[in-house]
């Protein structure tokens, strides 16, 4: 395993820049997540470490050397598709063993059957090894692609929203054995994906991309806690931060145009009064959908509340976010 | 605006039965939903209901009015599908008129019918743009149109927001939801997606292989499940589970686990040398070193206001849900105490939970 640097990295595809100036450095046995909606630059990022594209300027450096002179084999990474793309002529035991047989790595088969085993066992996929590829689900096709990547032994693994296509539950299951993994592994990874819940749960650092630019990197709580601009903010946290203009509660800070508000940051029972709109109970929770004036604002309340529509909230902000009227915090 | 009564419904297709002894009522302006894994039932129940099937036995009675053998046309409802079926050729304005010029209703009504749904919609600027060139959301917004203009009793609606991206899912339920309060029309919505029926609907009914296994508003069915189904089915993480093997009596108010006594809600049945299911939601879970049964640590989940923590147990792995400031690595092995009245007590073998004084009044499917 290995740290991997980004040193101003810049792509363009056409008129398009999907990379603008990224340096980023992934420590050895980080786990680090690169959050951003569709065309943020994630992908790209994946793509130029795996040397599946070129950048235009910059450099990426793996264990301090750069790896710009190598090709996709010689840099030594494992990448996982969103769409896997397995061999639909092999059955799953070959899907899995094929990277090892490759000429370069040429493993004795006894090694491989037993890498085979104990990657089988972590992804509950042992029953399905003598399976076709073509005959499992879409869900056990994604967990052999993942599987193909485990069984080696590569510098970084690289994936690429690996558990979209999954349903709910199995992603759940497949966070919390994507993070025992690599925990037991002392791997590093790096993990494209648009779901926040995947970044907070399973990072030990977050990038944040806005159009091919980083704007934060740190920890899950340090982003959620501290997030540098309005952008970053929405990005994690459910229900999503409410933004108001400042001086929707009266008095704020010089230069200040909105007001971010998590559920955290609303002190409930004195205040300036809002009128419930609606209760949504999620079971473990309730949202409040408030009005204060011309404003909507989305709160959390104890799941057994007695509010309901029309009633009076007094709401006040405590320790809530300032951003100023380029959507940076203050 | 309609009641819809269902009265023991069963639809067979060949040997297969779809749908078993069906039994609810859907209220006046409610928003309904029915909700379950695929297979259970829940579309060919709602098309029973909009009479694109007919149903083998049992009766559909809308506003008092059995329709159960009528064909569509004649029960006056409405249908939002997944896919938006619009008509390509035509653009919006046409598009949603379309049901209206078909009844043979005069051209100034019409204009102002659509008018006035394009407002409430706001998609008054993209009345006259082709619905090829449209973003999920218009295409969407124009189908409800389509629906809404009609004026019908009633709306049924088959995964309507499927196939749409989570973050604008999310939008659209929303929208979806404050478009119901305003009119206030009587709506059923099909849909396999736990969170979006809790969030939307003002009662549910979940069902599983044919079968109703409950019926009643969000959170009494979260509070108060029924089946270990519905318990599982409903809630993320899921209710934990830890397996025992037990007997009580009518008036105990506690279970023993491995010698362990849990304080529960006072059980109104008994049972003897049984196996059984403790069930408990992960916000029910707290993580103190005063409880005196122990858990270790495997792994946590950062959320931002709380985190979920995974914890093994003499009884399985179970998950807590616990605020982030509480202090959790894994590893560490700490007490954990249930909040005794929120428990429920299953039987393995049926999955049915036993009656106690907490969920009383709850009604099965």
């Amino acid at each position: 395993m290995a740290e991997v640097s980004l040193h101003g990295l810049s792509k363009s595809f056409g008129q398009i820049k999907a990379l603008q100036d990224v340096s980023l450095t992934i420590p050895d046995g980080a786990f680090v997540v690169l959050l951003g909606p569709t065309g943020a630059g994630k992908t790209t990022t994946l793509r130029l470490i795996a040397g599946l594209d070129r950048p235009d300027a910059g450099d990426i450096r793996i264990e301090g050397a750069s790896v710009l002179p190598d090709t996709p084999a010689q840099r030594d990474v494992a990448m996982v598709f969103q769409q896997y793309s397995l061999y639909p002529h092999l059955t799953v035991r070959d899907n899995l063993a094929f990277p090892l047989r490759s000429p370069i790595i040429a493993m004795a088969e006894d090694q491989i059957t037993k890498h085979i085993n104990d990657v089988s066992d972590v992804l509950k996929i042992k029953h399905k090894l003598d399976n076709k590829a073509t005959n499992l689900s879409g869900g056990e096709m994604q967990r052999v692609s993942i599987g193909r990547a485990l069984v080696r032994n590569p510098r970084i693994y690289l994936m690429d929203e690996p558990l979209s296509s999954l349903d709910a539950k199995l992603r759940a299951d497949l966070r919390v054995e994507l993070k025992r993994i690599h925990a037991e592994l002392g791997a590093t990874f790096l993990y494209v994906t648009h779901d926040q819940i995947e970044a907070m749960t399973m990072a030990t650092h977050v990038g944040v991309l806005d159009h091919g630019r980083l704007v934060q990197y740190g920890t899950p709580r340090e982003i959620y806690e501290n997030p540098v601009s309005t952008y970053v903010a929405s990005r994690l946290g459910q229900p999503r931060i409410n933004l108001l203009p400042a001086d929707a509660f009266g008095i704020a800070p010089p230069r200040a145009t909105q007001i971010g508000l998590r559920p955290e940051h609303i002190l409930q029972g004195e205040g300036q009064p809002a009128t419930v709109r609606r209760v949504e109970h999620l079971g473990d929770q309730t949202r409040l959908h408030l009005t204060l004036g011309p404003h909507a604002i989305i709160t959390l309340a104890d799941a057994h509340t007695r509010l309901s529509p029309g009633d009076i909230l007094p709401i006040r902000p405590e320790n809530p976010l300032w951003f100023d009227h380029d959507g940076h915090r203050i | 605006m309609a009641e819809i009564v269902i009265r023991n419904l069963r639809k067979e297709f060949g040997n297969f039965t779809a749908v078993k002894e069906s039994s609810f009522t859907i209220g006046h302006g409610e928003f309904f939903m029915l909700l379950g894994p695929s297979g259970c039932g829940k579309t060919t129940t709602l098309r029973m209901i909009a009479g694109l099937e007919l149903p083998t036995s049992g009766q559909i009675l809308i506003d008092g009015e059995d329709v159960s053998q009528k064909p569509a046309s004649q029960r006056d409802i409405a249908m939002v599908f997944q896919m938006f079926a619009l008509y390509p050729h035509l653009n919006v304005r046409k598009n949603i008129s379309y049901p209206l010029v078909s009844q043979g209703l005069p051209r100034a009504q019409v204009q102002a019918k659509v008018a006035e749904v394009a407002r409430i919609l706001g998609i008054m600027d993209i009345l006259d743009k082709p619905v090829g060139g449209l973003s999920g959301g218009d295409r969407q917004r124009v189908a409800l149109g389509r629906a809404i203009v009609r004026n019908p009793k009633a709306f049924m609606m088959d995964e309507p927001l499927g196939a749409l991206d989570a973050e604008f899912r999310e939008h659209m339920a929303e929208e979806l939801r404050a478009l119901h309060d305003r009119m206030g029309a009587t709506t059923v919505y099909v849909t396999h997606d736990q969170l979006e029926a809790m969030q939307m609907g003002d009662k549910i009914v979940v069902m599983n292989h044919g079968v109703v296994e409950q019926f009643g508003t969000p959170q009494e069915i979260y509070d108060h499940p029924t089946t270990q189904f519905v318990a599982a089915f409903i809630g993320s993480p899921a209710m934990n589970f830890l397996s025992f093997e037990g007997s009580f009596a009518p008036g105990d108010r506690s279970v023993t686990l491995g010698g362990q006594p849990f304080a529960t809600p006072e059980l109104r049945e008994g049972a003897s040398g049984r196996k059984l299911l403790l069930g408990v939601r992960p916000e029910h879970v707290s993580l103190t070193d005063s409880g005196t049964y122990r858990g270790r640590i495997e792994a946590t989940e950062y959320l931002g206001t709380t985190q979920i923590v995974t914890l093994s147990t003499p009884h399985g792995t179970i998950k807590a849900r616990a605020p982030s400031s509480c202090p959790a690595s894994p590893g560490d092995i700490t007490g954990l105490t249930f909040t005794a009245s929120t428990l429920s007590v299953f039987d393995q073998g049926s999955g049915r939970a036993f009656r106690t004084a907490a969920n009383e009044g709850v009604r099965h499917g």
